[in-house]
């Protein structure tokens, strides 16, 4: 087989960021070959390199053995590289065929509307698409929509679709059937990177995988050379399981009691989808779960910024789903947010007055009517060396602290009011060994003290070294809880894919 | 070689200092050439705008009574700056204070002296926040951009106040001329060394304290700081942000609606047309300028307020026209958004092309 496609050696900075270390592979002509990893591994900027979104540091892109560089995603595009994009390239209120047209680039002024629907009709036909041309694209399913985008490459006659996680959007359905139109183009010699962390679908539909790992490509794979579990544990990480000697001191107390729980985002699709949970005073409970399965809804829904569709939400047996209630109880929720620098910190102000944010109005910090300014830098002083928040001079605005120290200011602040209940989502993303060691260390202390975590995260190291239980999520349902000391990662892996449900501890 | 744009990671105190005093050199450096271009030295200009501003007794009063109103407003405005909010409807907020000021001090009938002046002061006070209140409102309530909002309502109140004195209101010994009856003189401001300058000015400069002690010592000016700041993370951390941004326009108004209230109790001593010749708009750029401190707001009205009695004085004696004084305004404006870019950027030049 020829390759149509070679990556070499490509490595990719962002200031302060290694986004892509070094990453090969290549595509031969008529292959499906699948990207595969977690989040944050550098699947994206991949792709946006090879649509010439990003421009390498270095290492080359070779076309028919050939380096090319691309300036713009153009040029990228003349080279017969398309891609499906997550997030669809649409004019709604235009119909299918308008849309279409709207991607070619050689269409004359004065064209024959004919002559064009004709060949699109062609497509259509033999891909077997049920699309009617002049229906407006508003109307169409996620799935239909996805048609469109990939009759649009087609058209302009890509030799290379790369489709970013097609199947997020689609039922098992329009799954099937998209896989059947990959096939058949495959046949017909077009090459396809099929990005997705679906291990099923990565397994049925595959010539070849390569498996992407902090921004380096790990190994390539051929089919036959690789098993669900196998793939698995390639892309999460072939450590050992660290053993995390804990006083299981949990007792059997529920604190937070999660009943039949349903979330629907904006375009209607469930976030979570009559979800479960019970959360034990002095438990750190993780949640594992591959990225967009409701993780996020979940920690919004706990600390109310997030409305409930149905179900009850008990804390104590007292129901606080109704958001009024839920709002004062969520006052004695601490919250390490996912994104910390949009809603964790006010990043002008300094660290001091970041510290208090919570807490400003409580008569500790504040004489009357005015800021008590000696008791808040005294609570500074004391967080600061508690933590070890490295603050600079007095008075630095937060923005100018590495991420790390902007997470200590976070959980400094959160942990400050002895919180009966933490919400951590991705606790550690973007921090050095020694800050994340330093969050666990802090999380960890907080069980010893009776507070009872719910720790989100990527990592299955940080998970199985951290947690008492494991609660797996997938598409926005709760699969099983697994016991971390008696679990294998493989077993994890296929329950964030939703396959097996796991033994209940 | 290729020019390439790039964050600074920390901008220095001294160029955060010293990039908007650059900034007005480069103002009055252009600015020269528009005096080149209308015959006037621009040096000779200069010196003109000095003198007459601060080199008698009568120019200091006279540009202390242009900085007043200035004050008013551009606390009004740097207030709410503060919160990323932006009102720029200040003129109209001083309108409406003028027009409540003068509707107690025409038609209340209060005797006492201290008490009609507390009750002018407040009604300017309300009416000024309620015209802003208007948009804090709607901006709370629905996320209508307030900029249009507060910039619309300018052109009603100007209109009002007129339909007022050119109706109702007009002054029925006036001659036909657009304005109220005079206020007796239990509604006027204490006047000083025999100027125009009046009570009004330590009444900017005490609401001026206030403010700079609202702000950065009470927990309400905390929470406009973090709401101004990041309004995302205020709300996570429990704030209630909407009546934040209600109550700080509120504010912001009343405020300005002041500096209404200091012009007709003070100055003018009845309402009229043309009270405020755009103190409102101006108070934009000071808020700007002083980089929304309080304490910065007085200086820098100060020195605008220097700006506009020398530019009469222009006028005066090279009939210059008024727009020039605006123009000036401008370019001071311009460039001080153009320093802005300089303390967060830096310019670089790089070799080579941005790929391999």
């Amino acid at each position: 087989m020829t390759d149509i496609i070679a990556i070499k050696n490509i490595r990719k900075t962002f200031p302060g960021v290694i986004a892509l270390d070094d990453v090969s592979f290549s595509v031969s002509r008529g292959e499906i070959h699948t990207l595969l990893g977690e989040n944050g591994a550098g699947k994206s900027t991949l792709m946006n390199v090879l649509t010439g979104l990003y421009h390498p540091d270095s290492g080359q892109i070779q076309i028919a053995g050939e380096n090319i560089h691309f300036t713009s995603p153009r040029d990228s595009l003349a080279c017969g590289i398309g891609m499906v994009h997550q997030h669809f390239m649409l004019v709604p209120a235009h119909s299918v065929f308008e849309n279409i047209l709207l991607a070619l680039d050689k269409v004359p002024n004065f064209y024959s509307r004919k002559k064009y629907k004709e060949k699109v009709q062609k497509l259509i036909d033999e891909f077997n698409l049920d699309l009617d041309l002049d229906t407006p694209v508003w109307r169409l399913s996620i799935g239909a929509q996805q048609w469109i985008e990939l009759i649009k490459l087609l058209m302009r006659d890509c030799k290379l679709l790369i489709l970013d996680e097609p199947t997020a959007v689609l039922t098992p359905q329009e799954t099937a059937r998209l896989f059947n139109v990959l096939r058949k183009l495959k046949e017909q010699g077009k090459s396809i990177i099929f990005i997705s962390h679906k291990m099923r679908e990565v397994m049925e539909i595959s010539d070849r995988v390569t498996i992407l790992k902090k921004g380096r490509s790990i190994t390539t794979r051929v089919r036959g050379d690789f098993d669900e579990s196998k793939l698995a544990s390639l892309m999460i990480g072939r450590d050992k399981v660290p053993q995390w000697q804990k006083n299981l001191q949990m007792s059997d107390e529920i604190v937070l009691d999660i009943q039949n729980l349903s979330v629907r985002n904006d375009r209607g699709l469930s976030d979570l989808d009559d979800f479960n949970l019970q959360l034990k005073k002095g438990e750190i409970l993780g949640i594992a779960g591959v990225a967009g399965n409701g993780q996020k809804a979940l920690a919004e829904v706990l600390t109310g910024l997030k409305n409930t569709n149905q179900g009850r939400i008990y804390a104590k047996q007292k129901d606080i789903t109704n958001s009024n209630a839920r709002y004062s109880y969520v006052a004695g929720i601490a919250h390490i947010p996912e994104d910390r620098k949009t809603i964790g910190i006010a990043p002008d102000m300094s660290v001091d007055e970041n510290l208090i944010m919570k807490s400003f109005k409580s008569g500790s910090f504040r004489n009357w009517i005015f800021q008590n300014k000696k008791a808040i830098k005294r609570n500074a002083e004391e967080k600061i060396e508690q933590f070890a928040i490295k603050s600079g001079p007095d008075g630095t605005p937060v923005r100018y602290l590495s991420g790390g120290n902007i997470q200590k200011v976070i959980i400094a602040r959160e942990l400050s009011e002895k919180p009966a209940v933490l919400v951590a989502l991705y606790p550690t993303r973007g921090l050095d060994i020694g800050s994340a060691g330093y969050v666990h260390k802090v999380i960890a202390d907080g069980a010893d003290q009776g507070m009872s975590t719910i720790l989100i995260a990527e990592d299955l190291d940080e998970l199985l070294k951290l947690s008492d239980r494991i609660a797996v999520m997938f598409r926005g349902r709760l699969i099983g809880y697994v016991d971390p000391r008696n679990t294998t990662r493989e077993e994890i892996g296929l329950m964030m894919s939703g396959e097996t449900p796991g033994e209940k501890v | 070689m290729k020019l390439v744009i790039e964050r600074r990671e920390i901008s220095s105190a001294l160029l955060r200092f010293s990039a908007p005093i650059a900034s007005i050199g480069v103002a009055l450096f252009v600015a020269g050439f528009l005096l080149l271009a209308s015959g006037v030295s621009p040096l000779e200009a200069y010196k003109e705008i000095i003198i007459e501003s601060l080199g008698s007794i009568y120019g200091l009063s006279e540009t202390l009574v242009k900085t007043t109103p200035l004050i008013f407003a551009g606390l009004g405005v740097s207030l709410a700056f503060r919160m990323q909010i932006w009102n720029i409807g200040a003129e109209g907020q001083i309108y409406v204070g003028a027009m409540g000021a003068s509707w107690v001090a025409l038609f209340s009938g209060i005797q006492t002296h201290w008490i009609m002046l507390t009750a002018m002061f407040f009604a300017a006070f309300l009416c000024g926040g309620t015209w802003a209140g208007v948009a804090g409102f709607l901006r709370a309530r629905w996320k209508v951009n307030e900029v249009i909002v507060t910039l619309l309502m300018n052109y009603i109140a100007i209109l009002w106040v007129d339909y007022l004195i050119y109706g109702p209101w007009k002054d029925p010994k006036g001659f036909n001329f657009p304005l109220t009856a005079q206020f007796s003189d239990t509604a006027r401001l204490a006047e000083y060394f025999n100027t125009r300058m009046h009570s009004g000015f330590f009444l900017a400069l005490f609401c001026a304290l206030v403010l700079y002690l609202f702000i950065e010592r009470t927990v309400w000016g905390y929470e406009i700081k973090v709401i101004g700041s990041n309004q995302r993370a205020a709300k996570y951390a429990g704030m209630n942000t909407g009546m934040a941004i209600f109550f700080v326009l509120f504010l912001s108004g009343a405020i300005a609606g002041i500096a209404g209230f200091s012009e007709v109790a003070g100055l003018q001593h009845r309402l009229q047309h043309g009270i405020s010749p755009g103190y409102g708009y101006t108070a934009i750029i000071i808020a700007w300028l002083a980089k929304r401190s309080a304490i910065g707001v007085v200086i820098v009205s100060f020195l605008m307020g220097v700006l506009l009695v020398g530019g009469d004085s222009l006028q005066l004696l090279w009939q210059l026209p008024v727009a020039f004084v605006y123009a000036f305004q401008g370019l001071i404006l311009f460039f001080l958004l153009a320093s802005d870019f300089f303390i967060i950027y830096r310019l670089k030049f790089v070799k080579g092309g941005a790929h391999v």
